[in-house]
Formats: structure tokens, C-alpha cells, sequence
């Protein structure tokens, strides 16, 4: 297994015999490659970064060379859906219509072909992830930008010009072969929105609704004919897009491997799609591959639906308040959730509240306020809010048929939102009689939003429908529609009678609540969390239950927990599983914030919290709790106070002296924090931050400049276990989950570590922590403060867990069901240090969301990460960069951009690349104090200054990457912002913190090339 | 208006009448497709049958005569989940339930359907009844238990021999109750085909004139159907090639010695999974039946079995020996469902086409 990811299961030491956690580059998998001498790849199963890499091997003759075999699709078949042309010849030999469409490598043979078949036309990358870099032109202008952007990042600078087809309905099959050639459709999907959006951007359903037989069979050949062409052996996507006015269809594209979608629709219809695939590509045909899901029936048969699922993608919008929302054919999604139900109506409502963006339904309040004009021009732009102004049109009685024409949705699906529509309207002007409740709550509608429009409190509400017997009862997911008798215990809610979620193992039960869509700040670390929970508690003979809405994760695998309920994570919804199962406990700590929020609704229902209490966390969030307890333990802090108003926050930050950070309480990921720097910042932020409304206070700290430190550990309620101190790169003011993480320790005096751990141990037993918890420290002037204590798992653990070989969550777990440290076998204290260095580097996704400000801050905007792992410092942190895709070479041109108070701090660093051999170039007011200190600059112009300005030399591709350090606000019209996104678009690595440069330098001193890094397997850490 | 349905065991299902209000007793068998509802309910081979369909929503894509797989529905009544409120396809000219009411076909909408699967699955196949009033169970029961049909495939089969279609190769088409889509099948492979009533004596078929004879599909107990079985015999000892097709293919192994039996829920749905034992392929088919061939009755020296069913092992295809017939329970003509066995028909044409 070679995977840069460490906050994966898969890169868990158990998954494979042989881990490496190494950057997925060609000199490096070689060099695995000849250490482990395998007789195979299996490429198909790693997303398009698995696929590339595999056809690099190929194509230069390496694998031949060692004789290794691609297993699965074939080198030929790869490059046949992979490759534009070869695709389109493929298609073409068999028969199936493709748009049209030609590939070109130069912009001027683009702009020939767009005149040929007239705008608009769409502009796809060859070999990107995700449609990187494409996009949809409608004028010449706009061609010339996204085609020349497109270029550049493809791979093999090539894109695709293509006719536009948008607003034909895009339909994906999921299609599984072997190597007798039999071939089955495991599930077929509809995209609410038509082609146009980015499948991964779309709101989908399957199975199909608005396809007849004939049109469903029609596609379903035409996928069957495509996989059998290419002689793909285990799973395939293929997108089609179908007139929806005729029979009319194209091939959008197929990839040959298991994919995004592949994912859903295992979890849409119970397929194990995967496990079948990586089946196939050993060797066994489908017939003898047993139907995991009735244990009676084989793989070989195409699932049949008694529900209907919808999944909506969670997109970042939220953190990048200048980026452009709006969706085309770049995905800019980090995350999707998934509902199932007897209807689209409750399916699409599980998903929306599942998303968990505070809203429960179709009413988006902002809309209110607008006029019919501008709802109907909003109709027309195509972004994340779409489906809430569609309910809003229906409201002000715009017509299905005037929404269709806007939208070209389809009208069975406006009319499905309609019908949602015209609930909310009963609820508020009819009596609430039982008829009308059954209607609501097969509508998707919650208790809450029911209270709401009924005005009713929701307390009312919940007992008559207990009175009415108007309850959830839970249905499995079988495979089958209820065909075949099947064991599965995957489940999800219907308002029809009869629960079928009955076994009983007898033993006690434990919830296990999982963390819902992928989220910049919470990412899959936190499934990897409530996977490794559930195996500790059956381990220990508890019968497991998981809660999750996330069709992208291991812990919505049926196979997991002893029993999976795929439901949004809602006081509601979790209540009625709970009232089915009543559990002997739950588990929270490990879900992230979407568990930890659901700590108080599960204490209110009863249900005993396993670990850590609900007052407990309480105290490490309220700020004045929080400071009570650390006044206790004796532990500094940086002085801040609790704000609801500017003019409250002004006063604080007056009291505190500027710079001071500023941030909503109780959120993850850092969300709206900032450091201000005067009082106009602290009136932005806040104003800010009260756009959504605040529950809780607002905290303005004295910002420290300092080092930052953070620990994961594990408290038993007597001693305390900690993995291992990590140190970051960045200082203070980068939110630590965008900053370079380095374990063990680098610059922290014994002193200092001392007592962190001395503080560590103070502050658990003082807040009563029963599991694991994490502590973020900074180091100002030797001394050490504590920033913040999250009484749950984090981020880090995954990563710590691998490089120190300590199984944090299993001893947590176990920790949690009442057992002690000092009887295991770790010890106590401060684990040993482990002989590798391992560092976690971020990873951001700013070229896929136009406009976002790249600039690094406390609040967190990576969307991942990878890990380098070394005997040396420097060759880990080495590692990490080339894993992250930042490829430095040795030598060659950089350009500095710094504020003026940044210029002192930057001149070593210059001088240091100006010794390696680098050569500089700045603004005037840099160039200039380079220059009189010694450094060698060539200046270039501002971005509005004409020629030899730093447009040109960006686009010139001559610089190997930028240091340019922001300066405060959030203002995109500013210079740096606009160098910044120049440098993401033109893919040069632009550093916004001067120590993630110190890193990068200590890494290029030592002269290393990736050539020289011993590949590490994990295991044998 | 409230409905119910009842079945033999006592068991009752409430949801919304829908189609036309009348009260019907029929066969309950349940059918997995999640399209081709309208070829469903117009297959003659659903004859005094009311079918639940498993999948939840059902109408979304309207209607238009042109899938039909006979002239009229045959299903004596329909259970769903949810008709859709708002059908929407570019073909569709009638709302489902306007299709319902105008052919007489009671229905209900609202039926926990997945809960009436599982009893189906779990007992068997049960009679029931669609109707209004439920004072009285006992009686109900008693009326389902007394109710007999016969005859069926005389009532959905042709009364007059027709031709379709001019191609060039010319096909004898017995019957039972034959899909369109069988029909258009060979049509769209140069071929005129010719209709005849079920129980058309054989030496009609036999006429040089036909090529080749295709037996149909059809509803209710192959070993009804007397007559056929008798003119079966004849064409089995003739040298025609003969595809049949699930009831042909019954009716075929009953003329020659074979013994068929009921399944206890049938095979109804699109996802069948059926192995070719000759090349290991397995093929996802579509199909519609409550009887089988018992494989042990099969005489290895009249035939051999070419297809099994990959869930339950049953006999899915045979093969004559000696003979230029074959046979498949299922249905290569799809419609609803895969048409991954289509080349069936290319097979067969191609033996016909041989001679």
C-alpha cells in the first residue's frame, strides 16, 4: 500500500502487510517498487492519482522492465478512456456518440475548432483531477482564459474543446465486468442538475426518476458496450448526457477505475463495489463472488431499489468568503452527504439537514427579502443555493414550468420541491391534524422546522405523534428490494409502518456518532477516529452502532459497527434511533464537532455519555469556565476577554493592545477567526462573524507571537498517556491545521516539554477528561501558555498514531469503557520517542475555487494532507513537500512580496537563497532593501505598472515560487490577493508565512533530491 | 378514497384507491423493476395478476402507447408506494393513472409495498382482493380461496391469425400471449412474422411457408395449456428451429417428458443473473414467471441445460439435442429490462437462416 495520506484507515499499519506513507510520485514508487519486488499493481482503486501514476510506469517501459502487471484495466484500456483522442476513436469504432469535440494542444487551434462549432464550448484538461482547469466559454475572451489555464495544467498540455451541451440531462452508470467478459450495472444515477455542473458539484439521485425503460436501457447498453470495449475487469464510471428532448445521448466521459461515484453508489445500494473490483482483478469472476448483503446470492446481479437516495455536495463557500459560488464543470465540493428514503421529497430533506448549515429545510430566510424580479433573475445563476431559490420561486407561484425553463431542471423535480413547498403553507394555515403530520413527516420535515410553521412547541409536537403512533420506523438496505432475505444491518428512517431494525445480539449497545460530510477542518481524520472506536468496543464484546450521513467514509461501510444507520446527525433523527435501540451509552469524543454538538440532545434524551461529560467539554469552551479551571491548575494563558458588540470588542482590544485574535466560540476548523491589527479589523471580523447569528460570545485574545505546540494524550481520570509533542512550523496566528506539523519536537527545550506535560496532566484531571483530548500551546519567550483544550480527538491523532505506533483511539476507547493506563501496556506519561521524524504538510485546493484568497490564517483552509517520514528532519520535510506536489528545484528564480513589517524577518531567508543560488526578484521597496542589505534583487513592477510587472513574470513560468506575506483584511481588489491567485492559477507554489520557507530552506541546504529519500514502511516503526 | 388490499392469509394493506374503483381478486405477485411499469402492466403474461411493484415511485415518466407490450393492460390490480404527482418525459401523452382508469384497472397507492414483498417472499405467493369494504374478512378469504381462473392464455391470446412486418426471412409466431416486443424483435432482423391463436394445429406451423417458429410467453400454469403441449410435440419432432420463450419454453419441455413446477414467489424483475454454461458468461436478464422446469425431469438425451439461474439454480435455457430448439425462461426480447440477450434472437435467426 503506498499512500502520502496519513489520515486514512488505509494507511493503517493492520490494512497491509507493507505501508508506505510516501509522496505518489513515479521516482518514488520506483524505488518501493524495487525494494518490495511485486509481481503486480492495482491501480484502479486509487482515484485518478493511482491511475496516473500507474501509466507513468508503464508508459517509460519501468514496469516491463521489472516484469509487473497492471492488474484490472489494461495499459491499452487506460489510456483508451484517459487519453482524449484515443477515447474519441474508441468511441467512434464502436458506435457511441461522443459531442463534438476535438483535442488540441496550442490555444489557436482551440479558438479554430471554437469557431468551426460555434460557442459556447467547454474546456476539459486531459488527466486532471476532478476537471481541474476546465470550464464552459461563452465568449472568445473567456475561451482564451480557461484554455490557456487548462493547458497549463494538464499533465500532457492538451485539452479538449467541445460543443456545449448544458442543459441536457447528465446520467452516470456504474458498471462492473470480468474476465469472462460478463458485465453488470450496479446502480444508475440522475443529476438534479443538468450537464453543465460538475457531476461531483451536482445534487444527484439514483436510481434515475425521469428516465422511461427504454431510455434506461438504451444508456445501460450503451455503458456495457464501452466497459466490454475497453476490457475494463472490475468497476467503471460512464457519464452520459441525454437529450431531453429525444433519444438524442453522448459519452461524456469514462473512468476506467472506481470512483467518487463509485463510492455513492456502493453505499446507495449496499454493492461493495470496491471489494468486488479488487475480487475481479485477482482473478475470480462475479458468479463466484458471494453477495455480501444476502450471503445467499452472488455478486453477479444488479441491485433493485425500494428507496431512493439523494446526495448533495458540502462545499466550502463558508471559508472563502470572496470566492465565487457559482457551480460549472471545476468541482469545487470538499464533501458530499447522502440521504435515503421511500421518497425524494424525505431523502432530499435528510440531505439538506445533513449538511449541517443550519438549515433544515427549504426555507432559506435571506430570500425572503427579495423581490419576484430578483428571485427570478437568481433562477438563472447556477450555485449552491439553487434548489432554496427554486422553493422560493415556487412560493412567490412562479410556475414549474417558468422554473424549468429558467433552470431546465427537470419538472418532475421542481415539482418534488413543490410539493415540499406546499407543506410548509399547510403547516402554517391549517389545523395540525394527524393526516396532515404523516404528510410532514413523510415530507422529510422535522419536528423543529414543523414548530416552527405550526407554531406549536416542538415538545407538542413529538407527543402527538407518539400519541398518533406517527413515528420513524427504520428499513434495510438489501440489495434486493426485499427479493431475498438479507441479514445486512444497514438501515435508514421511513415514516411506514414496520421496523425491521430488531436484532438483538443481547449484549450492551454503544453509539458511535460519526461526523458527517468532509469539511474543511473536519475532515476524514475523524472517521478514521470513529472507525478504529467501533473495532476497540467490539474487540471488548459491546455491540456497535454508527450514526453517519457520509457515503465517502469507512465508517458508513456496512461491515463496520455491528449495526449502520445512514441518517443526518439531528437531535431528531438521532433521537429515534435511539428510542429504537436504547443503548447502554454513547461515544462523542471521536466525531468531531457534529458529535460534540449532539452531546447536549443525547444527555436531554437520556442517553449516558461514554468518556469525557457534557459539562465537562462545556467548561473547555466557555471562556470564563475554561479560564476558572486553568486558574486552578496555575496554567497561563493569553489574556482575551468574552464580546457579543464592535464597540465591546473595541474596548477588550484596547485593554489587550493590538494585535489581538478574534473568533466565534465553539466552532472547528477556526472558522471567521482573525487577527486584528487595529480597531477598523476588529470592526470587519466582527461584523463578520455576526453575519450568521451567534449563539455564543466572541473571543478577543492577545495575540502571542510565538511557537506554536500541540498534544494529543489520553487521561484515565488518574494518569495521563501522551503519544507524542508536536511542534509547528508556522507560528502562532496559522490555524494548526494549515500548518506544518512536525513530530517529534525540533526546537522545544526539555524545559518547556516538561512542562507541557506537567500542564497537560493538570488541565485533564482538572476538567475531568475520560479519553482522549488535545492541547494546543504556545511558546512566547520560553514561556509556555495554553491556547486551547479540545476534550475530544483531533485532527493530529490519526498521524501521531502511525509514527509513534501507539493505538490512541483503541487505548482511548478502552480508557472510556473504565479501564487503566497503568494496566495496559504503554505506560504513562510521555510515550518514547520515536526514531523517525515525521511531518504533516496541508493541502490546499485554491485552484479549484475561483477567487479564494490564498493567504494563510487562523482560519483553517486546507482540504488535506501528507505526510513525509524520515530519519532526518530534513529529508522528511523534503518528503512532505514533494508528497504535497510542491516541487522545488535547486535552483532558479524567486520573487519576494512582503509587508514592511515582514522585511527584517525575510532578509536571512533571501540571503539564504540568494547563497543557494537562487536568483531574487522584488517590488521596488523589497528590491530596494535587499539590495542595500546585501541581497542581489532584480525588481519588478506591481501588478497595475505595464511592463516586466509581476503578471508577466508569473505567466513567464521562469519562477520556481513566490514568498509573498499578506497584508490584514479580507480585500480581494488588493495587490497581494490578485498575485496570489495568479500564482495558484499558474502553478507556482506561492509561501504567505516566512516559516514554511525556513522549512523549505532547511531541505534545500542539505542539497537533497527526492532520489536520495529511503522509502519508510510504516509497519516496522 | 381508502382501499385495501387483502390477502388469503388474512393479512391487510390499506393506501388510496386509485384507477378505477372497482373490487378485483388476483394472484399478488410483486416484480423489482425500477422503470417499465407500462410494459409491466400491459404483458399479457400478468393476466389475472395484481402486481406490487417494489420500487416506490412509480408514473414519473408518464406514458406513450408506443411502449406498450400489448394493446390493452392486463393486470387484474396495482399496488404502489407513490404515483407520481408530476409526470415528466418527452414522450409521454397520459398520466399513469388516466391509463388505469380508462382501462379499468383498480390499484392503490400509499401500500406499505416493501412490508407486502417480505410476506410474499416469505409465504409465497398469495391471493387477494382490492376493495373498499373490509367488514367482513372471513367472507373475503372465502371469496379469494373460491375464486378459479382458467383459461388464460386463451383469453390473451390472438383469436386471428396475422402478419407483420415484410422481411425476408419468415417466422411462425405461436401465441400464448406474445410480448411486442418479441414481435419487434424479429421485425428489426428482416423477418415477417405471423401470428397464431395458441391453440393452431400444428401442421399450420409446419407449412413450408415458415422458417422458423417462435412459441411465446404467456400467463398462469403451463400444464393448462393442453392443446399446445400436444401441437408442441409434433414441432419438437420436426426439423424447424424453434425459439421459445419462458412459456414456450414450459410448454416445449412439457411436450417432451419434462416436469414443471411453481416457484414460491416466482422470478419477476430485471436483474436476473443467467449463466451460459457453454461459455461462462453471465448475462443480467430480464424476467416474468411463477413456474420453472424441474431439472431432474429433463432428459439428458432430449436435452441439455445451456442456461441456470446464478441465485437459485434454476433452469434457465435448454438446448435440444439433435434438434434446432432452444429455449429460455427469460425474456432476450427485455422490455422492461437489460437487452444483454438479445443476440438470442440473432442466434436463432442465424440457424433459421442457415437452412
Amino acid at each position: 500500500m503506498v499512500n502520502s495520506n496519513p489520515a486514512t484507515i488505509m494507511t493503517d499499519k493492520d490494512m497491509a502487510d507493507k505501508i508506505y506513507i510516501e509522496p505518489i510520485t513515479k521516482k518514488t514508487v520506483e524505488k518501493i517498487i524495487d525494494i518490495e519486488k511485486p509481481d503486480s499493481i492495482l491501480p484502479n482503486l486509487g482515484g485518478q492519482t493511482g491511475l496516473n501514476i500507474a501509466m507513468e510506469l508503464y508508459e517509460d517501459g519501468f514496469l516491463a522492465s521489472r516484469g509487473i502487471r497492471l492488474l484490472g484495466t489494461s495499459p491499452e484500456g487506460i489510456k483508451k478512456a484517459e487519453d482524449r483522442q484515443a477515447f474519441k476513436d474508441t468511441m467512434e469504432e464502436i458506435g457511441e456518440p461522443c459531442i463534438a469535440s476535438k483535442v488540441v494542444n496550442t490555444y489557436e487551434d482551440a479558438e479554430s475548432f471554437a469557431k468551426e462549432i460555434g460557442l459556447p464550448v467547454i474546456v476539459r484538461p486531459a488527466y486532471t483531477l476532478g476537471g481541474t482547469g476546465g470550464g464552459i466559454a461563452y465568449t472568445m475572451e473567456e475561451l482564451e482564459e480557461i484554455a490557456k489555464s487548462g493547458l497549463h495544467l494538464s499533465r500532457v498540455h492538451q485539452v479538449l474543446i467541445e460543443k456545449c451541451i448544458s442543459g441536457w440531462k447528465e446520467i452516470e452508470y456504474e458498471v462492473m465486468r470480468d474476465k469472462n467478459g460478463s458485465c453488470i450495472t450496479i446502480c444508475n444515477m440522475e443529476n438534479i442538475d443538468p450537464v453543465g455542473v460538475h457531476t461531483g458539484d451536482s445534487i444527484v439521485v439514483a436510481p434515475s426518476q425521469t428516465l422511461a425503460d427504454k431510455e434506461y436501457q438504451m444508456l445501460r447498453t450503451s455503458a456495457i458496450k464501452i466497459i466490454s470495449a475497453l476490457k475494463i475487469e472490475g468497476g467503471c464510471n460512464v457519464q452520459f448526457a441525454l437529450n431531453p428532448n429525444s433519444f438524442e445521448y453522448a459519452v461524456i466521459e469514462v473512468n476506467p477505475r472506481v470512483s467518487r461515484s463509485s463510492a455513492l453508489a456502493s453505499k446507495a445500494t449496499g454493492y461493495p463495489i470496491a471489494k468486488v473490483t479488487a475480487k475481479i482483478a485477482i482473478g475470480y469472476t462475479l458468479d463466484e463472488i458471494k453477495n455480501a448483503v444476502t450471503g445467499k446470492t452472488y455478486a453477479c446481479f444488479e441491485p433493485v431499489l425500494d428507496y431512493v437516495i439523494v446526495k448533495i455536495p458540502k462545499w466550502p463557500f463558508k471559508k472563502f468568503l470572496t470566492a465565487s459560488r457559482e457551480l460549472g464543470t471545476q468541482m469545487k465540493a470538499t464533501g458530499e452527504v447522502m440521504a435515503i428514503a421511500p421518497s425524494i421529497e424525505q431523502a432530499l430533506m435528510k440531505a439538506i439537514r445533513s449538511l449541517e448549515e443550519n438549515v433544515d429545510s427549504l426555507i432559506l430566510p435571506k430570500l425572503q427579502n427579495l423581490s419576484d424580479e430578483e428571485i427570478l433573475q437568481d433562477l438563472k445563476r447556477v450555485d449552491n443555493e439553487r434548489i432554496w431559490v427554486i422553493a422560493e420561486a415556487i412560493r412567490r407561484e412562479i410556475s414549474v414550468d417558468k422554473i424549468h425553463e429558467i433552470t431546465t431542471i427537470d419538472k418532475f423535480f421542481i415539482n418534488k420541491i413543490q410539493r415540499i413547498v406546499r407543506i410548509e403553507k399547510r403547516l402554517k394555515t391549517e389545523e395540525l391534524t394527524e393526516e396532515l403530520l404523516t404528510t410532514a413527516k413523510k415530507m422529510g420535515y422535522t419536528d423543529k422546522v414543523i414548530s416552527e410553521l405550526c407554531g406549536k412547541p416542538q415538545e407538542e409536537i413529538k407527543n402527538i405523534r407518539k400519541e398518533k403512533n406517527i413515528i420513524a420506523n427504520f428499513k434495510m438496505v438489501d440489495t434486493c428490494a426485499a427479493e431475498f432475505d438479507a441479514t445486512t444491518p444497514y438501515y435508514y428512517s421511513s415514516y411506514d409502518e414496520e421496523n425491521e431494525a430488531l436484532e438483538e445480539t443481547g449484549k450492551k449497545k454503544i453509539v458511535v456518532l460519526g461526523s458527517g460530510p468532509i469539511r474543511i477542518g473536519q475532515g476524514i481524520e475523524f472517521d478514521y477516529c470513529s472507525v478504529h472506536c467501533v473495532w476497540a468496543l467490539k474487540r471488548k464484546g459491546y455491540e456497535t452502532i454508527i450514526i453517519n450521513n457520509n457515503p465517502e467514509t469507512v465508517s458508513t461501510d456496512f461491515d463496520i459497527a455491528d449495526k449502520l444507520y445512514f441518517e443526518p446527525l439531528t437531535p431528531e433523527d438521532v433521537e429515534n434511533i435511539i428510542n429504537v435501540e436504547k443503548p447502554y451509552g454513547a461515544i462523542v469524543q471521536f466525531g468531531g464537532q457534529t458529535a460534540i454538538k449532539l452531546t447536549k440532545a443525547l444527555t436531554d434524551m437520556g442517553v449516558k455519555i461514554l468518556g469525557t461529560k457534557e459539562q465537562d467539554m462545556d467548561r473547555a469552551e466557555d471562556r470564563e469556565l475554561f479560564d476558572e479551571a486553568l486558574e486552578k491548575c496555575g496554567i497561563p494563558r493569553p489574556k482575551g476577554g468574552t464580546v457579543f458588540t464592535i464597540e465591546e470588542a473595541i474596548k477588550v482590544a484596547n485593554e489587550l493592545k493590538y494585535p489581538v485574535l478574534v473568533r466565534p466560540s465553539y466552532v472547528l476548523g477556526g472558522q471567521g477567526m482573525a487577527i486584528a491589527y487595529d480597531d477598523n479589523d476588529v470592526r470587519e471580523f466582527i461584523s463578520e462573524i455576526n453575519k450568521v447569528a451567534q449563539e455564543h460570545p466572541i473571543l478577543v485574545d492577545k495575540y502571542m507571537l510565538g511557537k506554536e505546540v500541540e498534544v494529543d494524550a489520553i487521561f484515565d481520570g488518574e494518569d495521563i498517556l501522551i503519544p507524542g509533542i508536536m511542534e509547528h512550523l508556522e507560528r502562532a496566528g496559522i490555524h494548526s491545521g494549515d500548518s506544518i506539523s512536525v513530530y517529534p519536537t525540533q526546537h522545544i527545550s526539555i524545559e518547556n516539554q516538561k512542562t507541557i506535560i506537567e500542564y497537560t496532566k493538570k488541565i485533564a484531571k482538572e476538567l475531568n477528561v475520560i479519553g482522549v483530548l488535545n492541547i494546543q500551546f504556545i511558546i512566547n519567550r520560553g514561556n509556555v501558555y495554553i491556547i486551547e483544550v479540545n476534550p475530544r480527538s483531533s485532527r493530529t491523532v490519526p498521524y501521531i498514531s502511525k509514527v509513534t505506533n501507539l493505538p490512541v483511539i483503541d487505548i482511548a476507547t478502552r480508557v472510556i469503557l473504565g479501564e487503566k493506563l497503568k494496566d495496559m501496556n504503554y505506560g504513562t506519561g510521555i510515550y518514547k520517542k520515536s526514531d523517525y521524524i515525521a511531518v504533516k504538510m496541508p493541502i490546499f485546493s485554491f485552484e479549484k475555487i475561483k477567487n479564494a484568497d490564498t493567504s494563510l490564517g487562523p482560519e483553517m483552509k486546507s482540504t488535506g494532507e501528507v505526510l513525509g517520514v524520515a530519519k532526518e528532519f530534513s529529508e522528511a520535510i523534503l518528503k512532505a513537500f514533494i508528497a504535497s506536489g510542491v516541487n522545488i528545484p535547486s535552483k532558479g528564480n524567486v520573487l519576494i512580496t512582503v509587508r514592511d513589517k515582514d522585511k527584517i524577518e525575510m532578509l536571512p531567508i533571501a540571503k539564504k537563497l540568494d547563497g543557494l543560488g537562487f536568483k531574487i526578484y522584488a517590488t521596488s521597496g523589497t528590491a530596494k532593501f535587499l539590495n542595500e542589505n546585501g541581497v542581489e534583487s532584480e525588481t519588478v513592477q506591481k501588478i497595475w505598472e505595464g511592463e516586466n510587472s509581476i503578471p508577466d513574470l508569473i505567466q513567464s513560468e521562469k519562477l520556481s515560487f513566490i514568498i509573498n506575506t499578506p497584508t490584514k483584511g479580507k480585500n480581494e481588489s488588493r495587490d497581494g490577493f490578485k498575485i496570489r491567485r495568479l500564482a495558484v492559477e499558474s502553478k507556482v507554489p506561492c509561501f504567505t508565512a516566512l516559516d514554511t520557507v525556513t522549512g523549505l530552506y532547511e531541505a534545500l541546504e542539505k542539497g537533497l533530491q527526492e532520489e536520495d529519500l529511503e522509502p519508510v514502511d510504516i509497519g516496522r516503526i | 378514497m381508502k382501499g385495501y388490499l387483502v390477502l388469503e392469509n388474512g393479512s391487510v394493506f390499506s393506501g388510496e384507491r386509485i384507477g378505477y374503483n372497482k373490487d378485483a381478486i388476483c394472484e399478488v405477485v410483486f416484480n423489482t423493476s425500477m422503470t417499465g411499469y407500462l410494459e409491466i402492466f400491459t404483458d399479457p403474461s400478468y393476466a389475472s395478476q395484481g402486481v406490487v411493484m417494489t420500487y416506490p415511485l412509480i408514473g414519473n415518466y408518464g406514458l406513450t402507447k408506443e411502449d406498450q407490450e400489448s394493446k390493452k393492460p392486463w393486470v387484474e390490480a396495482v399496488f404502489v408506494h407513490e404515483i407520481a404527482e408530476m409526470e415528466s418525459n418527452f414522450r409521454s401523452k397520459m398520466h399513469i393513472l388516466t391509463f388505469l382508469e380508462q382501462n379499468e384497472i383498480p390499484g392503490l397507492q400509499g401500500v406499505n409495498t416493501r412490508k407486502l414483498t417480505k410476506m410474499l417472499r416469505q409465504a409465497g405467493t398469495m391471493r387477494g382482493k382490492i376493495t373498499n369494504d373490509i367488514s367482513n374478512i372471513d367472507n373475503i378469504i372465502k371469496e379469494i380461496k373460491n375464486h378459479e381462473v382458467s383459461n388464460l392464455v386463451e383469453t390473451v391470446s390472438s383469436k386471428e391469425i396475422y402478419t407483420c412486418g415484410n422481411g425476408k426471412t419468415k417466422i411462425a409466431l405461436l401465441d400464448f400471449g406474445a410480448k411486442q416486443n418479441i414481435i419487434n424483435s424479429l421485425l428489426v432482423r428482416d423477418c415477417e412474422v405471423t401470428v397464431f391463436p395458441h391453440d393452431t394445429h400444428y401442421s399450420k406451423l409446419l407449412s413450408d411457408e415458415f422458417e422458423g417458429i417462435v412459441l411465446s410467453n404467456g400467463p398462469g400454469n403451463p400444464e393448462d395449456c393442453k392443446i399446445a403441449i400436444q401441437n408442441i410435440a409434433k414441432l419438437y419432432e420436426s426439423n424447424k428451429p424453434i425459439l421459445g420463450i419462458c412459456l414456450g419454453h414450459q410448454l416445449m419441455g412439457l411436450a417432451t417428458g419434462a416436469k414443471t413446477y411453481k416457484l414460491k414467489y416466482g422470478h419477476r424483475g430485471p436483474n436476473h443473473p443467467v449463466k451460459d454454461l457453454k461459455t461462462g458468461r453471465v448475462c443480467i436478464t430480464s424476467q416474468n414467471h411463477g413456474y420453472a422446469i424441474e431439472d431432474s425431469s429433463i432428459n439428458p438425451n432430449v436435452a441439455e441445460i445451456s442456461h441456470i439461474n446464478i441465485n437459485d439454480g434454476t433452469v434457465e435455457g435448454l438446448r435440444y439435442i439433435g434438434k434446432n430448439i432452444m429455449t429460455v425462461q427469460y425474456h432476450p426480447e427485455a422490455c422492461p429490462g437489460p437487452e444483454d440477450s438479445n443476440y438470442l434472437f440473432d442466434e436463432f435467426l442465424e440457424i433459421v437462416r442457415k437452412k
